[in-house]
């Protein structure tokens, strides 16, 4: 498994304790597991395309789409 | 936006251009093991991504983890380990390190590192993954019949699967494009391996009330005597689709896959499967993957609360029926009357139906699906 590293932040109490109720109700075991997933879930978003298709390589997608009546 | 792939990167594993043909050259020297039919659509479903994250079939850290904790070795969620199976005398001279080539019929598909030779318990296999051990059960009756030793690593597909209906199926990279042209962002999918009747069609406007599109999602695989005919499917989807559904709203497309009949752990895996798609919503119904009755009606519902962090929203459509009373097609949260006026849509019934060459009545099916069903001489798989 990958190696963890802690971090300590600083948040408003407020929204520590209404972290704490999402995180219980959505199930997860721990504030940990919840914090790394909405991290990844954030980084993921702003992050890299999921394959990397060049131009060439996506015109071919889309002569296939065409071809197949799913686009015009 | 479109769901991100499993694990975060869609994997591709089609080799092309001259590095496919300089191994397909070396592919002919290496040690060659067939492969059934089954095991070639799995492979064709890792080089596609349809499985991302993973890479190859799986080693036994992997395979260990998915049995015990329905996750990979790196906590992502999985609930089906993806094997490939060997005789001994298959692999005799060759060791973990090694390159082979898997052949079906004959042709070469594709070469695999072998990272991992190892042994596995059937019995520990399908009490994990399927919950039971009843040699009667579709799947645990293929599970039994595999060979002695597992071979774990990742593969490079060479040649792609000759399909009649591969103008049918499209790849996570081309529904994504796909939904990209098209604008959506929120898209559910709809897994089936049957013919749509009213409650399937009920089901699928109810989620599509939500999102910018919906995708059809037919199996093509695998399928136990008594399943409908993929051609049957489609063709019955097209009707539909034709007469009862807005223009630009539904993508009908197939998925080829195996199906492995083990209820709530194949309900998580199909989902994932549709988040590798691009897709943000999947439809778990009554029954999600199950066969007889091995699996409670809704036990595909509550296997979804291990996974908070599964990354594509599950949507729990109850049954729904036919109420005399509401007028219409519901289900039991928003009805409230009574047994006597409803009517439930009998998959068996339904079948027979069609067997006999009866149009069944329209509260159970379109006229118009159900014309082009009965006009196919044999739609049932033998």
């Amino acid at each position: 498994m990958e190696e963890n590293i802690e971090i300590k932040i600083k948040i408003k109490k407020s929204l520590y304790e209404q972290i704490l109720k999402e995180a219980e109700r959505s199930g997860f075991n721990s504030l940990d597991e919840f914090f790394e997933f909405i991290l990844e879930q954030l980084v993921e978003s702003e992050g890299a395309e999921e394959a990397s298709l060049s131009e060439e390589e996506e015109e071919k997608v889309r002569e296939r789409l065409r071809a197949l009546g799913y686009i015009d | 936006m479109v769901s991100k792939p499993h694990g975060g990167k869609l994997v591709n594993r089609v080799v092309t251009g001259k590095r496919r043909e300089h191994l397909l050259e070396e592919s002919r020297e290496l040690p060659r093991i067939e492969i059934n039919y089954e095991r070639l659509i799995d492979l064709m479903d890792i080089a596609y991504g349809v499985f991302s994250p993973l890479e190859g079939f799986v080693t036994q850290e992997d395979y260990l983890h998915i049995l015990y904790d329905m996750r990979l070795s790196n906590d992502l969620p999985w609930t089906i380990p993806v094997i490939l199976d060997v005789d001994p005398e298959e692999i005799q001279g060759v060791k973990e390190g090694d390159d082979i080539a898997l052949a079906y019929d004959g042709k070469i598909y594709a070469i695999m590192r072998i990272e991992e030779i190892y042994g596995w318990d059937k019995k520990e296999y399908v009490e994990h993954v399927y919950k039971t051990t009843d040699p009667n059960h579709p799947g645990v009756v293929k599970i039994y019949k595999m060979k002695e030793l597992l071979i774990g690593g990742p593969i490079d597909l060479l040649n792609e699967l000759k399909h009649p209906l591969e103008h049918r199926i499209l790849w996570p990279i081309e529904t994504r494009v796909l939904f990209r042209e098209k604008g959506w962002k929120n898209i559910v999918a709809f897994q089936t391996r049957n013919v749509p009747h009213r409650g399937h069609e009920y089901v699928q406007k109810a989620a599509l009330t939500f999102t910018d599109g919906l995708l059809i999602h037919p199996l093509i695989g695998w399928k136990k005597p008594g399943d409908y005919k993929d051609e049957v499917i489609f063709a019955a989807y097209e009707a539909l689709i034709k007469h009862y559904y807005p223009k630009d709203v539904v993508v009908l497309a197939g998925l080829l896959m195996n199906m492995r009949y083990a209820g709530p752990r194949e309900a998580v895996h199909h989902a994932i499967v549709r988040k590798n798609f691009g897709c943000t919503h999947f439809i778990i119904g009554r029954d999600h993957a199950g066969v007889g009755n091995y699996y409670g009606p809704y036990d595909a519902w509550y296997i979804f609360q291990e996974f908070p962090d599964l990354g594509i929203t599950p949507l729990f459509i109850r049954e729904a029926f036919y109420c005399r009373k509401c007028g219409g097609m519901v289900n039991e949260k928003i009805c409230p009357h009574s047994d006597e006026y409803r009517v439930k849509i009998s998959g068996t019934k339904l079948r027979q139906m069609i067997k006999n060459g009866e149009i069944p009545p329209e509260y159970m099916m379109r006229p118009e699906v159900a014309k082009v069903v009965i006009n196919f001489k044999n739609p049932f798989v033998e």
